[in-house]
């Protein structure tokens, strides 16, 4: 029953990605986007990762792309006012998705050339409660650095999102 | 993965039954509704469709479904119909995890009276209602009108406001129980043991995000008629707009099984063990369950009926400078005590 | 692979509900009557005469809020893997999750102060 439920999954995935692509409307393509998320969960939860599944759900289907359709649906997106993209615009944008292509395979061979990796009880590692153990005892200290990075991320917030008035005047 | 037949049945049936438990009940909650702010009024409320009007809800959902299905000519037609779709979908998702009861032995067979019972099982509906938001911002921005998308972004702006501080209070269940799934969170409440008398305070903020997150007053900004006409569901009709009312009951019932399953200890009550018949046990919990359910639903209508509406800057201050600091401080000190009565 | 058999009857739940909400939708949609009209096609804004559309950009403080939410979002989500092993962590565990909520003290004051919760302007 799993392999089917991988390969409903795995098809779900590429296809709503694709279409991520070729969607002339953006919102619909920020739909699509949650598809993928979503099939993308239900590969994790296939992999027994259940704390990643519901991670995968709330933070990137629930939180990010809420902030995405936000900035879609509330910036003014109306097809006369987008800029047309020129060619070399394009030119730049395909040479740098081939080379993070080039990277994915790279690394996809590179892992496969590597044989097993020595993982233990891979059953259980997933599991929220072995994810809290680890985390806090060999990952304390990127732990604790993360919490920084959400500082940056606060203060990068409000420094875009929020103008002193003097700056505002000018 | 070796699942047998007949265990997929028995859950098929399960799901089939609650879920058509779940839409009796959100029917009749809108003739309940009505009940409540006609006695609170003073008034009759609806009384002419059978004995009491106990009929009217059934009328209304059978108006409902030949009434012309209208889509505006300027709004995105597909995401018009996907919006209300979305948003009855996530509503309808949420009842799976909830344990209506304790298990019980039937025919020599044990039953789980619970869907699904999984290991992430409250950050699940921390997932579902994140979704949740997407039906009310699509439908409202599909509509194409200015007074839907300003309860669409008012709506979407409460919501995840919201779910911070809901996510914090939870958090302090988590620590006290240790575990995330909804049954060993209920299982650990036995007899009068509730987590209310506990986290007094982190109820009151799970109460007060779980108003916000249904859209219900005096959080209902989304849909203030004085202001916004309909709100997000302006241009909707029929069964669409149907899905939208009605979602916004089926969250009432699930948020008010989860307030009771995670502060009220669920199916268990005082006295159980007198009762030595476990499945008569088990049937009691059912009903004293839906009791507790019936009692919050019953404080948010009544709630409803009471107090006047926020304005939108007294309602972001409340959930961000208020209910975010207030249900940190609750999860420092909970783990705090904890660890000092170590 | 046991314990993913627990999920599989939410994957039951999610196909009966979209069943029920793609039936329900079809079923209004035929049954109702249709009857064409051009003013009533037009949005309905408090029946004044509608001006130009509803895509026009808003307030920046929406945007504010979501990015916001996004970050405490991901913050609250780690202190759950934390409260399931809050009893065998201990003391040093507790004092790992204070340093935390004390970094994220020192943004939320910060946007505070900035102003970035101020709605009334």
């Amino acid at each position: 029953m799993s392999p089917t439920i991988f390969l409903t999954l795995a098809i779900i995935a590429v296809v709503s990605a694709m279409f991520v692509v070729f969607a002339k409307n953006p919102v619909h393509s920020v739909l699509s986007l949650i598809v993928t998320f979503f099939s993308i969960a239900g590969l994790y939860l296939l992999m027994n990762a259940q704390f990643l599944f519901v991670v995968q759900i709330i933070v990137y289907a629930g939180a990010i792309m809420v902030l995405f359709l936000f900035v879609l649906m509330l910036l003014n997106l109306s097809a006369d006012t987008e800029p047309q993209k020129s060619n070399r615009f394009r030119v730049i944008a395909s040479a740098s998705a081939g080379l993070l292509s080039l990277v994915f395979s790279a690394g996809m061979v590179i892992d496969a050339t590597m044989g097993d990796r020595n993982v233990t009880n891979i059953q259980e590692i997933g599991l929220v409660k072995h994810l809290g153990k680890v985390l806090f005892t060999d990952y304390l200290v990127p732990f604790e650095i993360s919490s920084i990075l959400f500082l940056a991320g606060m203060v990068g917030a409000v420094l875009l999102g929020k103008r002193t008035p003097k700056e505002s005047k000018s | 993965m070796n699942v047998d037949t007949t265990y997929l049945i028995i859950k098929s049936l399960m799901v089939l039954t609650i879920f058509g438990i779940t839409l009796l009940i959100a029917t009749y909650l809108t003739y309940f509704e009505r009940k409540v702010a006609a006695f609170l009024q003073d008034r009759l409320g609806p009384d002419r469709a059978g004995p009491f009007g106990i009929l009217q809800p059934l009328a209304d959902a059978g108006k409902m479904f030949f009434k012309e299905d209208f889509i505006p000519q300027n709004s995105a037609k597909s995401l018009f119909i996907l919006g209300p779709g979305i948003a009855m979908f996530t509503a309808l998702l949420t009842g799976s995890i909830i344990p209506w009861g304790p298990q019980i032995t039937l025919f020599g067979e044990t039953f789980d009276f619970q869907i699904a019972d999984i290991n992430v099982g409250i950050l699940f509906i921390v997932g579902v209602v994140s979704i949740g938001v997407y039906g009310i911002m699509i439908g409202g921005w599909a509509s194409n009108n200015k007074y839907s998308l300003f309860g669409a972004i008012r709506a979407s702006s409460q919501m995840i406001s919201y779910e911070l501080a809901m996510g914090l209070s939870i958090i302090a269940i988590v620590m006290m129980s240790g575990s995330l799934s909804l049954k060993d969170i209920v299982a650990q409440q036995h007899g009068m043991n509730w987590n209310v008398f506990y986290q007094p305070l982190g109820f009151i903020i799970f109460l007060i995000s779980a108003l916000a997150e249904c859209n219900r007053a005096p959080f209902d900004l989304a849909e203030c008629e004085s202001e916004l006409i309909g709100g997000y569901h302006t241009e909707y009709s029929s069964m669409k707009l149907g899905f939208f009312l009605f979602a916004e009951y089926i969250n009432m019932f699930i948020s008010c099984a989860i307030i009771s399953s995670l502060y009220f200890g669920g199916y268990n009550y005082p006295f159980m063990d007198m009762v030595t018949d476990p499945t008569v046990q088990g049937l009691i919990g059912t009903a004293v369950l839906f009791g507790k359910i019936f009692f919050f639903i019953f404080l948010f209508m009544w709630i409803r009926w009471t107090l006047p509406r926020f304005r939108y800057d007294q309602l972001m201050h409340l959930g961000w400078k208020m209910l975010i600091p207030l249900a940190l401080a609750n999860m420092l000190a909970t783990g705090a005590v904890i660890l000092f009565n170590q | 692979m046991e314990q993913n058999a627990s999920y599989l009857p939410i994957l039951i739940q999610a196909a009966i509900a979209i069943g029920f909400v793609g039936l329900v939708l079809v079923l209004t949609h035929i049954l109702g009557p249709r009857r064409y009209s051009k003013k009533k096609v037009e949005n309905f804004e408090c029946g004044i005469e509608s001006e130009g559309n509803a895509r026009f950009p808003v307030s920046v403080k929406y945007f504010l809020t979501a990015i916001l939410f996004v970050l405490i979002d991901v913050e609250v989500i780690f202190f759950y893997p934390y409260a399931v092993n809050f009893r065998e962590m201990g003391v040093q565990g507790f004092l790992a999750v204070v340093m935390f909520v004390a970094f994220f003290l020192v943004g939320f004051i910060y946007i505070w102060k900035k102003g970035a919760l101020e709605w009334e302007k």
